[in-house]
């Protein structure tokens, strides 16, 4: 298979502004007779669902949450980047650019990270418009500040709560659009099949989740916004509800995986208190702009935090990397922090942390200004360990994050599949092999308001609106199919609970599959991922019926999935011989360690294609073309 | 710890519903909330018995759907947390939890301790929001906004919409969450255009939804694990009356 990502010709900056020019267009009343399915609610989902209803096609919104304004963007904490320049501070699309494509150390798609820099200014006036309570200076101006991997101020952000903010200005948009019936929403729904006909994908299968009727939705077009599968660690800072379902049933019918071992585990979160941990919280990447990293310099020093003077304390970011010092990018800051703890500098229970001190900077800047800035994080740690930072640094280990990971697509986001889009975290287009703070969310956004509504049409103007229906034997078919898989789940009826597997596969995958991968471990974790899948098979345990709201159930399905997808995070992080950013592998390091890249045989997207169960996936590669970027060794020191 | 846990099983498309009695030991302070709740659904399900429904999903306190009654209080003895980030070092070893759903006529349950709240995204439908589509818009900085402002909006637009006001609430009214969307767009410029129409329509919406009305018990605000303040309300029913004056 060639993959065509079909990047426009000309010079980058023009690209897209070309392009969209000569996309096919269709027409008002044309637009009503197309409908389009779109899976998720997040930023990505909800401005997708919202624009495309507002341009006039019938779209049917389905989330698994009760409410569309639930979907996990809602817990992004620090900002959003745009290239506007506000600060004076030498800021352009140019270096937006730059910083994103350098950050993801030069494995995602120029073009594709261009579109987004030059877009992301018209992010921030969109979210303006809908009335989003952006962080304002005394003279009314929007306020700005700076993000991991960056040396200009271009992050805006509402609170600590920009996520939600910008996920309600989407939301209230799709709202709008439910009033105006041009979308339809359809919430405790998941979508649990594909179903692809003559190679286009033409609809999804899904399950009610309150009344556990499986039903076939039939389309003109798919759209995922699904997001991605940190829950695939089991301890993530994701929402415990967050899934690879929707993107890897994709994945089995015929759509391509790509990159799925580039998974970021972010830097500040606060660590693990026990066995009965079931999930992890971050504390935003903003808090490194005012904390200062750091551990004892003698291993095993049990003396409280303030008692260490500072002669006695390593600030190792600082020493390491000077020039950007505590806001070096997350893969980066997350290595080092493991590497101190690995070395025995770690703090607090087991060793797993070190400190994020803001002593200094409330003595710079004094409590009401750090109050303003990150009150609410400071409140949400203090409910959660029993600490105050005010008084006592906090403490901090990486977690899984985020998925950079996601299905294939081209410039369209239009995956191999015709008919078939993937849209924000779901997809694997910008971020590389490392995505920088505050880029999430104008990617979602730049996908879902700016980018899609001019990509479908182009497609959509080559197929006859609603040409097929639900009675085609390929939705009777994978309606049968998904029926009689959550039946078997139920009817297993062994020992092991869905969460002792996930559990399980999460541990495994932390350990072997985390923040550094070796050739040994990622052998002995596939062997005993299958292993562990046989085991699921055979012993899982679901109570309660299938016809009516069963969370284990649901649970069961996500599980079964990721026992999957699982080996083929692996297989590409044993493939992928080569150690760049969040994938890193040990082999593969310079003499001071840091992560060692091979342009020469690596410099490509890693897509892969699902051969049939038992059988190894096939590998597309496309090769990353750099016009304008010269490739060098990232640099933070 | 041990504790003894009271909690509502109410089976699906069964009007009534009724307390079951677990006794729980080994719970660690460290655990959250539902931590516990999940460690009891891991027993239940070994014991071959249906685990105990419960709504959530950030576990963080933002996406607003975790919702439990915790001896009688909304979210809990904590104020200003949701359900997910109370821990149990809250609780007394030996003590018994009584854990209901949010009870209010406009949620009806669903089962065991999940309700619908989808009264309150018709009610956003209604208006809550600023009718702007994509594109078209100007540059950002042309539309200054007052710092006062911006930070008066940011406090109402907190709100996540978990219900915990109308779970609280005696007459089961939905005014803090309505006035919360209410005032965040009727303090800011972008938001004046339509505030009339869409204070009203809200106001309908919510009424036809089946909630009560507001007789200043302020147990919303105590509830709202984001402190929305009631003085919303008062923003918004003043709204309510300018609009109403105004109307033909």
């Amino acid at each position: 298979m060639r993959l065509d990502a079909k990047i426009p010709a000309g010079p980058l900056p023009q690209k897209w502004e070309a392009h969209r020019s000569h996309l096919q267009l269709v027409s008002p009343t044309n637009k009503r007779r197309y409908r389009i399915i779109v899976v998720g609610t997040g930023l990505a989902g909800a401005s997708a669902a919202a624009s495309l209803g507002e341009l006039g096609y019938q779209v049917e919104s389905v989330c698994f949450q009760d409410s569309a304004r639930r979907a996990h963007s809602i817990a992004a904490q620090g900002g959003i980047n745009a290239a506007k320049n506000y600060r004076n501070d030498g800021d352009s699309v140019e270096r937006l650019f730059y910083d994103t494509i350098k950050g993801g150390d030069f494995r995602s798609r120029e073009a594709n990270v261009y579109r987004l820099a030059q877009i992301s200014n018209a992010i921030i006036d969109q979210c303006v418009a809908q009335g989003v309570p952006f962080a304002r200076e005394y003279s009314g101006y929007l306020a700005n500040r700076s993000f991991g991997g960056a040396q200009v101020s271009r992050t805006f952000y509402a609170r600590g709560q920009t996520g939600q903010q910008l996920l309600l200005g989407a939301y209230q948009a799709l709202m709008r659009q439910v009033d105006a019936k041009t979308v339809t929403l359809h919430p405790r729904t998941e979508m649990l099949d594909l179903v692809v006909i003559d190679g286009h994908a033409k609809g999804i299968v899904v399950r009610d989740l309150v009344t556990g009727r499986v039903s076939p939705f039939a389309a003109d077009a798919v759209v995922l916004a699904s997001g991605g599968y940190s829950t695939v660690y089991y301890l993530s800072t994701n929402a415990k509800g967050c899934n690879v379902t929707a993107t890897f049933r994709a994945y089995k019918r015929g759509a391509l995986f790509a990159n799925p071992c580039y998974t970021q585990i972010h830097p500040t979160c606060i660590p693990p208190s026990g066995q009965h941990q079931s999930k992890l919280t971050l504390m935003s990447e903003s808090l490194r702009n005012d904390g200062r990293v750091w551990v004892p310099k003698q291993p095993g020093d049990r003396r409280l935090p303030p008692q260490v003077p500072p002669a006695e304390r390593d600030y190792f970011l600082e020493r390491k990397y000077p020039s950007y010092g505590n806001l070096a990018p997350r893969d980066i800051a997350s290595r080092s922090a493991k590497q101190v703890c690995d070395e025995g500098y770690g703090v607090g229970p087991g060793g797993q942390g070190v400190y994020l001190d803001f002593a200094e900077a409330i003595a710079r800047l004094g409590e009401p200004v750090i109050n303003e800035r990150y009150g609410n994080l400071f409140q949400m740690y203090e409910q959660i360990t029993g600490e105050n930072p005010y008084l006592t640094p906090m403490r901090i280990y990486p977690a899984p994050h985020y998925a950079m990971g996601g299905l294939w697509v081209d410039y369209h986001l239009m995956s191999n599949l015709p008919g078939l889009y993937a849209i924000g975290e779901a997809n694997f287009s910008d971020h590389g092999a490392n995505r920088l703070g505050a880029s999430a969310l104008m990617q979602g956004l730049a996908d879902g308001y700016f980018i899609l509504p001019y990509t479908i049409g182009d497609y959509l103007s080559t197929v006859t609106p609603s040409s097929v229906r639900t009675e085609h034997p390929a939705f009777t078919d994978a309606t049968q199919e998904v029926t009689q898989r959550t039946q078997r789940l139920i009817s297993i009826r062994g020992q092991r609970s869905p969460d002792a597997f996930h559990r399980e596969l999460g541990t495994l995958m932390w350990d072997q599959c985390g923040m550094t991968r070796s050739e040994h471990g990622l052998k002995q974790a596939l062997a005993r991922i299958s292993q562990l899948r046989a085991e699921f098979w055979k012993d899982l345990k679901v109570v309660g019926a299938a016809q009516q709201l069963n969370q284990a159930l649901e649970q069961a399905g996500r599980v079964a999935d990721f026992l999957e997808f699982a080996e083929l995070v692996c297989l590409d992080a044993l493939h992928r011989q080569e150690s760049c950013g969040g994938h890193f592998r040990v082999e593969h390091q310079t003499p001071d360690g840091e992560a060692k890249r091979d342009d020469s045989n690596f410099a490509y997207v890693a897509a892969w294609q699902y051969q049939g169960d038992g059988q190894p996936p096939t590998l597309h590669k496309e090769p990353l073309v750099f016009e304008q970027v010269q490739l060098a060794q990232r640099s933070y020191k | 710890m041990r504790l003894t846990l009271k909690i509502w099983r109410q089976a699906q498309d069964n009007p009534k519903g009724t307390f079951e009695r677990y006794d729980v030991d080994d719970v660690s302070p460290d655990m959250s909330f539902l931590e516990m709740l999940d460690i009891l659904n891991e027993r239940l399900m070994h014991e071959g018995k249906e685990p105990i429904a419960f709504d959530h999903d950030c576990r963080e306190g933002i996406c607003g759907m975790c919702s439990l009654m915790i001896n009688g209080q909304a979210h809990g003895p904590d104020r200003g947390v949701a359900t997910c980030q109370l821990h149990m070092r809250r609780f007394k070893d030996g003590e018994t939890i009584v854990i209901e759903p949010w009870r209010a006529k406009a949620f009806p349950v669903i089962k065991d301790l999940v309700v619908d709240r989808s009264a309150f995204d018709r009610i956003i439908q209604a208006g809550g929001y600023v009718s702007v589509s994509t594109g078209g818009v100007p540059e950002g900085n042309t539309i200054p906004v007052p710092k006062p402002a911006a930070e008066q909006a940011m406090d109402a637009a907190a709100c996540i919409g978990c219900g915990a006001c109308v779970a609280a609430c005696p007459n089961a009214s939905a005014m803090l969450f309505v006035a919360a969307k209410v005032s965040h767009l009727a303090t800011l410029p972008q938001g004046q255009v339509e505030k009339d129409q869409r204070v009203l329509r809200m106001v309908e919406a919510m009424d036809q939804e089946g909630f009560g009305n507001c007789t200043n018990h302020y147990e919303c605000m105590a509830a709202c694990p984001k402190q929305i303040h009631v003085k919303f309300i008062t923003l918004m029913n003043r709204e309510y009356l300018k609009a109403s004056i105004k109307q033909p």
